[in-house]
This record gives structure tokens, sequence and C-alpha cells, in this order.
């Protein structure tokens, strides 16, 4: 593959572009719902209408606002449709030759689209994510080119480095650090390995990513690849994400074919080669040590570091692993330059960040937003507030690793730094709003039952100290508990906290210590009276009676 | 997760391997996994003979051949058996073990560490849960719970007409429609109670 080569594939693309674009959204969410019958009621009416040399009909990966699939919109019109059913798609094809439709229109002008920032995801709603035809296009493998024509590796590192690029998995290391030091380890070989094993419940960004523009997370990893010295990579998907599993597949094999993946890209001296390992259900595989053992073939347990993957990782050898939404952010870096990127965001924490917005929320959905936005910009007006009025009481992030934020702290920046301080962490984007009907005791015992469940087993105060925690917190619930048992239960969190093998461990108090913080009040209500429990604070027992 | 060792499958050691005979031929590693082995060249390993004439089981030795039969090729091994049997068996175990050469406790091991893995055959119709957190606000259990009213089994239990089984699962990614339920492999969202129970209905409908 030659540069000219690409070019004649954009342009090719460009000239048999029709006038009008329908989308269809093709992501697992919209598919769910009949998105793919929808296609075909679309392309049909197209057929049927004869409008077939000025229209379209192209799927499209995510486009955000899943809560409202499947979703359809029109460009360059801007017109978007919510809620589209087989029955009503045809109409809105009727429209473009002067007809109504019934469909549910959408607003493409309001917050929940207007106030976000598309850099991971600027391709997601746009391009036909299994066809290599669309993303090249879209500018796709025009990084790589420059990465292997115009840059040494070392100022590819240099590049992310001063973007400040950091972790998207949720720890936050400094990207451009972790490069520079895979590339300066020496071994016979390297690896890159993109951690798509997004086991936090709540979280689907990387599943979108990986469904809609499964070519700019490869991309990355060739550039990677090609900065720290690798030839081989490893994506490392979840079992549970069939879509974008096949996606990957689809990508791989069409950029194989094109010579953009394999031997002497874009005729440099340069190898790289992808392959996908799937995973098999294990939350705690998403820990990068853990990751590897898995691909090893071997049961995902994590190990002591150091030595980190970066020295000896896959198989011994020195390994570059990062996110996959980390991945998805060095193309626009490498395209855009590391100062573009380095103006978004805040001093320590730049770019911009994907939040899948869930729960007791108007618009569910994701969202990509510059860092620095406050929690009370992304739940009252990209979210739209709560539905039917209700009382939002806390937000959610970082899953089971992270803590419950309450509402009078909503004026909190988004950031590494700023979400640490108040007890909770970034993590790797879930963003889970409750409101007044969720009880914050329920809610740390779902997570503490998650985290018992998903322990691998190996280190004793993981293993044994969530199911003691577990038993606690069900003690509480069950109204069966002292204020002797409460103690405990903070004793160990400080414990299982401090003494962990790895981050499940460490941070699998979390979810309890953050809501103890901040609604002591509804663990007091449901202690025993008679050991301090009940009426402690006058006003705020009536909390335990709700959601029970 | 599990924590046995492989004597719960009764392993015998080599007398309950398949029989047939052994058939020997030559892998040249090198070729085979770039970038994996160390050492390289000419190794001799024994390969055993699939379990049945089952085309099946040939699906799964392509896999295995296509990863050099090396040992690191056991999960996704254990993926194409389950995908082409539904469930790991001791047969396929064995097999599996003495194709790749890894004990057969590590593949024991390995797969009941994993949940995505059953080492039981499963009913005619799978109904899958999410017990994510976006669906866990939005009320997951009380669907889990009108679920197993109707069907009289708990997650990851068949029931007993072998007609449907029931698990659950931690977050499919599908929390923009929560709550949801994944239907012999459909994702369905903004799944309510009467819904599930009334989908289920047809899963037993020929029997009633």
């Amino acid at each position: 593959m030659l540069l000219e080569e690409l070019k004649g594939i954009a342009e090719k693309e460009k000239a048999g572009r029709k006038q009008i674009c329908v989308r269809c959204c093709m992501s697992a969410g919209c598919m769910s719902s009949q998105s793919a019958e929808i296609k075909q009621v679309l392309e049909k009416a197209v057929a049927d209408r004869q409008l077939g040399d000025r229209v379209e009909v192209r799927r499209v990966g995510c486009m955000g606002l899943c809560g409202q699939g499947p979703l359809v919109s029109i460009e360059p019109e801007g017109l978007l449709y919510e809620r589209v059913t087989p029955e009503n798609a045809a109409t809105i094809v009727e429209t473009l030759a002067g007809g109504t439709t019934s469909a549910q229109r959408g607003d493409l002008t309001q917050p929940f689209f207007a106030r976000q920032v598309a850099v991971v995801s600027r391709n997601g709603g746009r391009i036909d994510p299994e066809r290599i035809e669309d993303y090249i296009e879209a500018g796709g493998y025009g990084a790589l080119h420059h990465v292997l024509h115009e840059l040494q590796p070392a100022d590819v590192v240099v590049a992310i480095t001063q973007s400040g690029l950091r972790g998207r998995g949720g720890g936050g290391y400094p990207t451009g650090l972790k490069w520079a030091t895979v590339a300066k380890s020496k071994g016979e070989r390297k690896y890159v390995i993109c951690n798509g094993d997004e086991g936090d419940p709540g979280a689907f960004m990387d599943r979108s990513v990986l469904e809609s523009d499964p070519h700019s997370v490869i991309e990355g990893m060739a550039i990677a690849g090609y900065a720290v010295g690798a030839n081989m990579g490893y994506l490392y998907v979840r079992a549970e994400y069939p879509l974008a599993i096949s996606r990957l597949q689809i990508a791989i094999r069409q950029a194989r074919q094109r010579g953009l993946l394999g031997d002497a890209l874009f005729e440099s001296t340069f190898n790289f080669n992808v392959e996908i390992r799937i995973g098999a259900g294990a939350f705690v595989c998403g820990e990068e040590t853990a990751l590897m053992a898995s691909i090893e073939g071997r049961r995902g347990q994590p190990r002591p570091r150091p030595p980190f993957p970066a020295e000896s990782g896959l198989w011994g050898f020195p390994t570059l692993i990062n996110n996959v939404e980390t991945f998805a952010n060095i193309v626009p870096i490498i395209i855009r330059g590391a100062e573009w990127y380095a103006g978004l965001g805040t001093e320590k924490s730049k770019g911009t960040k994907v939040f899948a917005l869930t729960g007791k929320i108007k618009n569910n959905g994701l969202i990509e937003v510059p860092m620095g936005i406050t929690i009370r910009e992304i739940v009252e007006d990209l979210g739209g507030g709560a539905p039917d009025g209700a009382k939002i009481k806390a937000v959610q992030t970082g899953g089971p690793s992270g803590g419950c934020i309450p509402a009078h702290l909503f004026d909190t920046p988004v950031d590494y730094d700023s979400l640490m301080k108040v007890g909770s962490i970034m993590g790797s984007g879930g963003m889970v709003v409750m409101d007044d009907t969720t009880n914050m005791v329920d809610v740390a015992r779902f997570y503490m039952q998650f985290c018992m469940e998903e322990s691998c087993g190996k280190c004793i105060p993981c293993r044994a100290g969530t199911v003691q925690m577990y038993q606690l917190l069900n003690k509480i619930l069950e109204r069966q508990a002292t204020i002797k048992d409460l103690e405990q239960l903070e004793e160990l969190c400080d414990l299982v906290r401090n003494t962990s093998l790895c981050g499940l461990g460490q941070t699998a108090p979390n979810p309890v210590t953050s809501t103890l913080r901040y609604f002591r009040n509804e663990y007091l209500a449901l202690l025993q009276p008679e050991t301090g429990g009940y009426g402690v604070d006058a006003k705020q027992p009536a909390d335990a009676k709700v959601a029970l | 997760m599990g924590h046995q060792d492989g004597t719960a499958l009764g392993w015998k050691g080599k007398e309950g391997l398949p029989s047939g005979g052994p058939s020997t031929h030559e892998i040249n590693l090198a070729d085979l996994s770039k970038g994996w082995s160390k050492q390289g060249g000419q190794v001799k390993v024994v390969k055993p003979p699939l379990p049945s004439p089952d085309k099946r089981w040939k699906i799964i030795d392509a896999k295995m051949r296509k990863m050099g039969y090396q040992p690191h090729a056991l999960i996704e091994t254990l993926h194409a058996v389950q995908e082409s049997f539904g469930y790991l068996d001791e047969v396929a175990l064995r097999w599996v073990a003495k194709s790749l050469r890894v004990p057969p406790s590590k593949v024991y091991g390995v797969s009941t560490f994993y949940n995505f893995f059953t080492l039981k055959p499963q009913g005619a119709h799978t109904c899958v849960v999410c017990l994510g957190t976006a669906c866990y606000v939005k009320s997951a259990s009380k669907i889990l719970e009108a679920i197993e009213v109707f069907t009289k089994i708990k997650p990851g239990e068949t029931t007993p007409d072998r007609q449907l089984s029931l698990l659950t699962v931690r977050c499919i990614g599908a929390c923009g429609i929560a709550p949801a339920v994944v239907y012999d492999g459909n994702v369905s969202g903004r799944v309510t109670p009467e819904q599930a129970t009334e989908k289920l209905k047809g899963y037993f409908s020929h029997a009633s």
C-alpha cells in the first residue's frame, strides 16, 4: 500500500457518495431493537421509490443516544429519528420525496449532542464500521503513514507525552511515560496489548468504540507498535461483546487484505500484526497482569508488580498495555497535533473522556465531553435530569472500584484528581445516576457481591475480606447489625484496601467507604436502635424505608 | 469461581483417554506461531485422535492447529468446544489437554475459573438476565424474580424438561436500554417482568 493508493480509495469513495445519506445505527443497543430489519426496510423503500440515484442507506456505528434507539439520521439535512420501528421506517424515506412520517423526531441540536466534543467518537454514527473504505475516506490510516515516513519512533513517544494523554482504563497513568518505558526496555521482541475487557458493570464505551470504529483502535495499536518497537499486537475483548468481536475480525481481515497490517507497512521496514483474544467472563482479567495470564491461556490471576509489564509482560517480554479508548485517542493526536489535544481539558487531565451515562436519567447513552466539565453539567444539561421529575441523589462513577458522589458535590469538575478527592475515581467511564428510590447501603452491597464473586481467590484479603464485608452489609440490611458491626466493616475496608494484591481487592471497599462518607445516616438508620442506630439524626431515618 | 482440582472430574490418567492409538506428526513451532516459541525448531508432537467421527471435533482441531497446538491456545480452544457442543464435557477436556500438552488439572482449572465456560449441558433455550449496575438501578432483580417464580429454577439451572437454562451476567454493555435480557443470544431492552415471563411462555408452549 502506498499513500497514492490510500488517497485513491478515499477519492473513489467520495465520488461514489450519494447526495443524501440515511444513516441507520447498527450498534449492539439499536440492533437489539431491530435496527437490522429497519435498515432493510429503508433500503427497500429507497428502491421502491426509485430514489437510488440520490439516496443511500448506510450502516453506521453508535450515535450515542442509545436510550432512544433505534436511531436513524438523515444527512446533510441533520434530521434525527428516535425509536424507529420496522413499521414506520419506510415513511422516513417518504419524507425525502415530499411525504410525511409518523416516526418520532429527535433533536440533534439539544445539549446532549451540542455539548459533546467528538475525538474518540469522531467516526461513531458516521462511517460504516464493516467497510475499511469508509474509514479511509474519513482520513483513516493517514496517521500511520505519516508516522512511518515522517517521524522517528522517539518522536511519536514525545508527541504522545506532550499531548498529556493519560490511560483511559481508569488508572490515569501518563500514556507517554508508559510508551517511553516500553520503548527503552530491551527484549528479543515486544508486544502491544489492547485491553478491551470492559468488565465494569454499567460501562460500555469500549464496546461502542470497537463496534463503531474498529480501525481507529487497530491504527492506534500499529502506531504504538512502531513507537515502542513491537511487531505483534493482541486485542483482548470480552466474550460478552460478540458484535464487537465480529466487527474487529472483519476489520483485521480487511486491513490485512489492503496491506495495512502485515509486513512492510506503507513500504517501510515496519511489520505489524494483530490477533484477537476472547475473554471468558472474568472481571479480574481487566487487571493487566491477569489479562496477560489469560492471553497465555492460563487462569486470569494477577501477579505482584514489579516487574511491570513494560519490562516483563507477555511471555516475559516487554509489553505495552493500553485501554481501547486510549488507543482510539492516538490517531487524532498524531493528525491534529499534541498541542491541540493538550488544549482540551484541564491542566492535569487533558483531552476528552467518553462516559456511559445510564440509570435514572432522561438521556441514556454515550457522551464524550472535555475533561473539567462538572458532574452537574453532565447530569442536568446533557443528561436532561431525572425522568418524571424524580430527585437525583447521587452519581456512581468508576464501577466496583469507584464511589458515589452525592448531589451536593455535583459541581465537582470531572478530572482524575478532583474525582479522587471526593472519594471516587474516574474509572473507565461508567456513570450511573441514582435517584432517591435507591438505597445506598443496597448499592454498596450490590458492588460488594460483585467483587466477592469476581475475586480470583489468589490473595486472602480479597478472597475472604469481600465475603466478610458482604455478610456484614447483608446483616445491616436485614436490620440485625449493631454499631460494632459497622465499626468492623470500616476496619475491614481499611484492611482489604491496604493488603490486597491487585486493584480489584484494593478498590473493592470504595463503594462502601464512599457511601459511608456521604450517606452514613442510611447505614445508621438500619442499625439496631439500642446500639446507636435509629434516630441518631432525626431528619434522616425516613431514608431507610425507601427501596428496601 | 472454582478452586477445585482435576480430581472432581475423575481424571484417571492415560487409561481414560480416547482410544484409537496416537498419531505422530511434526510441527515446526517457529513457522506455526511466529514470535512465540523462544527456541523454535522441530518438535515431535503426539497428537491424539479425534474422540469421535463427529465433524465438530474437526472444527476444534482446526482451531488448535491454527495456533500451533500451543498451550496458550487453551482458552480459544475451549471457546470453540463450547460453541460447537454447548458445554465442556470430560471427553472434550481430556482431548484438549492431550492435544495441547497441558495437564488435565490446568484444563479443568481454566474451565472452572472463567464464568463463561460451563461443564453442564444447557437447555434448548437460554435466558440470560443482565445484573449490571444500570440494570440493577432499573430493577433487574424484579425480572429475575418473576422468571424464577415462573420457571421454578434458579440462575445456573436448567428446567427438568431441558427446555430452558436460566443464567445471569454482570453487564452485557447494553446499559442504554436497561434493563436487558438476552434470549437465545438476542438482546432485548427495556424489559418488564411481565414481558419476560410472556416471552418464556413461548419456549414451553409446545408442552402445554
